[in-house]
């Protein structure tokens, strides 16, 4: 497993490196991976690799790009849209060659359209803000503030806001908001790896039983 | 309605905090949760409630929430039977 880099179009023209984990070996099957948001990212991300690592054992190259503004990247968070980041994941698709296309979580979302795909665990758009927007009213309350959903929810859209440590610009969240994934991807659902989503918890945590469920699915229908 | 409520919360929390299978079968009314565990930071309460609303059919409100209810399992159970009893 290594770290690569690809090229990402900047809104403006032109393109900036961002970095992503590649299990790359030239192989015929090659999916492209896009993560968890947010949060949720953070939380999955030991899970996604150790899928990562099995998908290899299996005979399938992995990538694992970053989102523009997320983990590695040196771009601005505030300044990304959906459409920027749905352009990045159909970039990052195009440059590693991708066959195959996983989802996990509100990664879904953004599954480029085309890529035969599979969606674990997918979420609304809007599920995904509603917990953020509950987290920051619960803190806010904990500091001595009161602030309201619909307050937020207005502020974030003409303003952006920040949620969870995350700064959205308006333009990303009025964009946001709506998405839903598509229907036309394997559903994969959490029941099919038993156990409860790794989402839940608290901190990050790993589960060997599911890495290998996730893995197995895949591994069967990508060898199809 | 309450014992399944009960076993449906038992879950819930053994799913979020990452418990052992069983190991939320010894909590009791009196048991700590919110500020009793560290890593019950506001995201992963704002994560629960979302779970609880979810898995149970209820709808919590921004100013339902007070540290109460979160304080022990015998209040958290209190208010999601009250929720479900209403709903």
């Amino acid at each position: 497993m290594k770290p690569a880099i690809w090229p990402c179009p900047l809104p403006g023209g032109g393109t900036a490196e961002e970095f992503a984990l590649v299990c790359d070996r030239g192989r015929a099957r090659r999916l492209l991976i896009v993560p968890a948001l947010f949060d949720e990212g953070n939380r999955m991300r030991r899970f996604t690799v150790e899928v990562m690592r099995r998908l290899d054992a299996g005979g399938v190259d992995t990538f694992l790009p970053d989102l523009p503004g997320c983990n590695e990247s040196l771009q601005p968070l505030d300044r990304q849209t959906p459409a920027d980041w749905q352009g990045a994941v159909n970039a990052a698709a195009h440059h590693f060659a991708a066959t195959h296309v996983l989802g996990i979580r509100g990664g879904c979302l953004f599954a480029p359209a085309g890529l035969p795909g599979f969606h674990y665990a997918p979420l609304k758009a809007a599920s995904t803000l509603r917990q953020m927007l509950r987290a920051r009213i619960l803190s806010a309350r904990e500091a001595g503030r009161e602030e309201s959903r619909e307050q937020l929810a207005e502020l974030a859209a003409t303003h952006g806001i920040t949620l969870a440590g995350y700064p959205l610009g308006a333009d990303f969240y009025r964009d946001f908001e709506p998405m839903v994934p598509t229907s036309d991807a394997t559903l994969i659902a959490q029941e099919q790896l038993g156990g409860s989503g790794l989402w839940l918890r608290a901190e990050p945590d790993e589960n060997a039983a599911q890495a290998d469920a996730l893995a197995a699915l895949l591994l069967g229908a990508i060898a199809a | 309605m309450s014992d399944d409520t009960d076993l449906l919360l038992r879950r819930i929390l053994t799913d979020v905090l990452g418990l052992k299978p069983g190991q939320a079968d010894d909590f009791d009314a009196d048991t700590g949760l919110f500020g009793h565990l560290p890593e019950l930071d506001s995201m992963a309460v704002a994560g629960l409630l979302t779970e609880l609303e979810d898995r149970l059919d209820i709808v919590i409100d921004d100013d339902e929430i007070e540290g109460e209810m979160l304080e022990t399992y015998g209040g958290l159970l209190e208010f999601v039977e009250a929720k479900r009893e209403d709903g």
